[in-house]
């Protein structure tokens, strides 16, 4: 997963230049977890493909409301893009705005009780987050539906259905998913904030910096691919979260792009839990084969992402 | 990460799991030690897991041995019931033709289904200011069709002379999850409701109907209620009972109005008739939704258990007929509606369900 740009950037050498047996043991248990991971990553990958297999090409009844699988799966891969998209949005400039002030502005005491105040939410659990944006966070974000709907519903996403009447949204639920993926992305931008070199920050001053400029021009730089990082793991989790938003979200099966309506259509992840129990076998290979949409669209999404990020750094580079 | 840091973060956190787990152990080792006996595996509809508790409990107290309920459903409690890995299944609806033959198969013989949990489904409103409504079949499914789309509109106030309507819009919410209060609502809605119902009953919420809220479970759509000014639902009537701050409609059966009732739910199974091409050992039954009795209540679900007639084990036998005897005697039913608000099966197919549960052998 971390993909290393440029050459500079990559770690020290690491030809042996001994071989006692310790460090042959150590190089042996590091490269058993790597290739673990490895392992896990693709026995999930078989189990979906395999199970979820006739769920793709199945009769048309297994697929109502829909007849096919790609209208199937279609709505509920634009809900769950949305979802995370409204999480990322909100989060990242947060977790970046908490990550600088506790790395470089705050004083050292405040910072450290802030980080663990925000390592403590990434505690509570989805199902706890889910309870709370469903029937607490929900009725007070519901004012800034009806607001969003009378000010921006030209746009596609606010519009043209009537407001949610209880804020049982997937803007509520994006809401939620964007607290949720604050800590994660907020510890591992802060630990590459701190890791900027003294060197690069004083000879930045140095120069006549402001510190905005100096986070500018010698913190941002230097942080950006664990930035990336950080992010794509919170994207990961939003994609991939369930609970919160089968609790939170009023669901229908019909494609909207319109996140404040009446209701929309489920997350895959969400779609899975909450049919899964009654379903019959077909059903159940149909589910697992969302499954493995998700896994593919994840996967997409991260690599994308990624790509992007990599060629910005390029050219910043150049 | 240097060697000494590590120590010093992961070691103390490693001693404090440590320390914890050790204390939990402790407190564990106490509740162990169930009295001897058999162990009988069910599992099924979710509806009754309330009632299964309560039956389980008392049951196990009286004979001992263990009896467990899996909420899995009722797909896979069927499921697991042909696989044999379920010697009893509880299922909100009963078997088709081919599951019950595919049942047969697996049992070596016929297959018992009594209905064992009985409830009556709430129209359950949340509107300021009103605290009942009279509604007919036809206007409930206008209103989760989304036909009617104001509280005030004539079809609502006409039937319900002197109460004082506001304009509010009308949010419908149903569930998400597959589910057999949905299917017995839709049923209703699509035989009493006088062609305004087009959609055949189905466990998922009709997908051309896109202007509700689909919330999971009950006790999502009972929390969704309770937010939302001007909405309407349906749920287990015992649900809408536990809330406390809903409002119940009374749906018309014949020429009155008659809120959800345990009797009046009761009292339509017993006189519904007989699902067509059963076994003698099947009480199947088609909810009769235009019945018209006084007292009727016919907006309501019917739960089965399910068992084999013959059992190649003696002793499972004897237990899935102890329990089953109890589940369907009027001891076990008043237990279940102490325990989930269900209805009572009334004496006479009380009876007949023990006359079919009292045939259960070892071979």
């Amino acid at each position: 997963m971390t993909a290393t740009v440029s050459p500079e950037k990559a770690g020290p050498e690491t030809t042996p230049t001994s071989t006692r047996r310790g460090d042959r043991t150590f190089a042996a248990i590091a490269r058993l977890a790597a290739f673990t991971i490895l392992v896990a990553l693709v026995a999930v990958f078989v189990f979906l493909a395999v199970e979820g297999w006739s769920g793709l090409t199945a009769v048309p009844a297994v697929y109502a409301p829909f007849t096919s699988f790609a209208s199937y799966i279609w709505p509920l891969v634009v809900s769950t893009l949305l979802a995370s998209a409204i999480a990322v949005i909100v989060a990242v400039p947060f977790a970046i705005g908490i990550a600088l002030f506790t790395s470089h502005y705050a004083p050292r005491r405040l910072a450290v009780v802030l980080a663990y105040l925000i390592d403590l939410l990434a505690a509570v659990p989805s199902v706890v987050f889910g309870l709370w944006g469903g029937r607490y966070l929900a009725a007070y974000l519901q004012p800034l539906h009806v607001w969003l709907h009378e000010h921006l519903g030209f746009l596609p996403f606010f519009g043209p259905g009537p407001p949610s009447p209880n804020g049982r949204s997937l803007f509520t639920a994006g809401i939620v998913l964007a607290i949720m993926i604050l800590p994660i992305i907020t510890a591992i931008t802060r630990e590459v904030f701190l890791q900027t070199p003294r060197l690069h920050e004083e000879a930045a001053l140095a120069l006549g910096a402001t510190r905005w400029e100096m986070v500018r021009y010698a913190v941002f730089p230097y942080a950006r691919s664990g930035l990336v990082s950080g992010v794509m793991l919170g994207l990961g989790r939003a994609l991939g979260e369930t609970m919160a938003v089968a609790m939170i979200l009023a669901t229908t099966p019909q494609t909207t792009l319109n996140v404040i309506g009446t209701a929309q259509p489920a997350t895959i992840a969400a779609n899975i839990a909450l049919n899964f129990k009654e379903a019959t076998p077909e059903r159940q290979s149909l589910l697992i084969a969302t499954g493995l949409v998700l896994f593919i669209v994840t996967f997409v999404v991260n690599f994308t992402a990624r790509w992007v990020a990599g060629r910005s750094q390029r050219k910043l580079d150049r | 990460m240097n060697s000494s840091s590590l120590r010093r973060t992961a070691l103390p956190a490693v001693a404090v799991l440590t320390v914890g787990l050790t204390l939990t152990a402790c407190g564990n080792n106490s509740s162990s030690g169930s009295s001897g006996g058999d162990t009988l595996s069910g599992g099924g509809a979710t509806s009754q897991a309330n009632a299964q508790t309560a039956w389980r409990a008392a049951y196990q107290k009286t004979n001992g041995g263990t009896i467990n309920y899996e909420e899995v459903g009722s797909g896979t409690g069927v499921q697991n019931f042909t696989s044999k890995a379920y010697s009893f299944a509880g299922t909100d609806a009963y078997l088709t033709s081919d599951q019950m033959t595919a049942a047969a198969k697996a049992c070596g013989s016929d297959v018992v289904e009594v209905p064992a949990y009985v409830s009556p489904i709430a129209v359950a409103f949340n509107l300021s200011g009103v605290k009942s409504l009279k509604l007919d079949a036809k206007t409930v499914a206008d209103i989760f069709n989304g036909t009617i789309t104001k509280w005030d509109d004539p079809a609502i106030a006409q039937q319900n002379a002197g109460v004082k309507l506001p304009s509010t819009a009308i949010a419908t919410i149903h569930r998400s999850d597959e589910s057999g209060t949905t299917f017995n609502f839709t049923d209703y809605l699509n035989k009493a409701g006088d062609g305004a119902w087009s959609d055949a009953a189905n466990t998922v919420w009709p997908s051309n109907l896109t202007g509700g809220q689909g919330l999971e479970g009950t006790s999502g759509v009972i929390g969704g209620l309770s937010d939302t000014e001007g909405s309407i639902g349906y749920a287990d009537n015992s649900a809408v009972t536990a809330a406390g701050n809903l409002s119940v409609v009374s749906i018309k059966v014949g020429s009155d109005y008659n809120p959800p009732t345990a009797a009046g739910a009761a009292q339509v199974l017993e006189a519904s008739p007989p699902a067509p091409a059963q076994p003698a050992t099947s009480m199947a039954t088609d909810i009769d939704r235009t019945a018209t009795a006084k007292g009727d209540y016919p907006l309501m679900l019917a739960s089965y258990l399910l068992a084999c007639q013959k059992y190649s084990d003696s002793g499972t036998a004897d237990m899935v007929k102890g329990y089953l005897t109890y589940v369907v005697s009027p001891e076990g039913q008043k237990a279940a509606a102490a325990a989930a608000g269900s209805a009572p099966l009334t004496a006479a197919l009380s009876t007949k369900a023990t006359g079919i549960v009292s045939q259960i052998s070892g071979s």
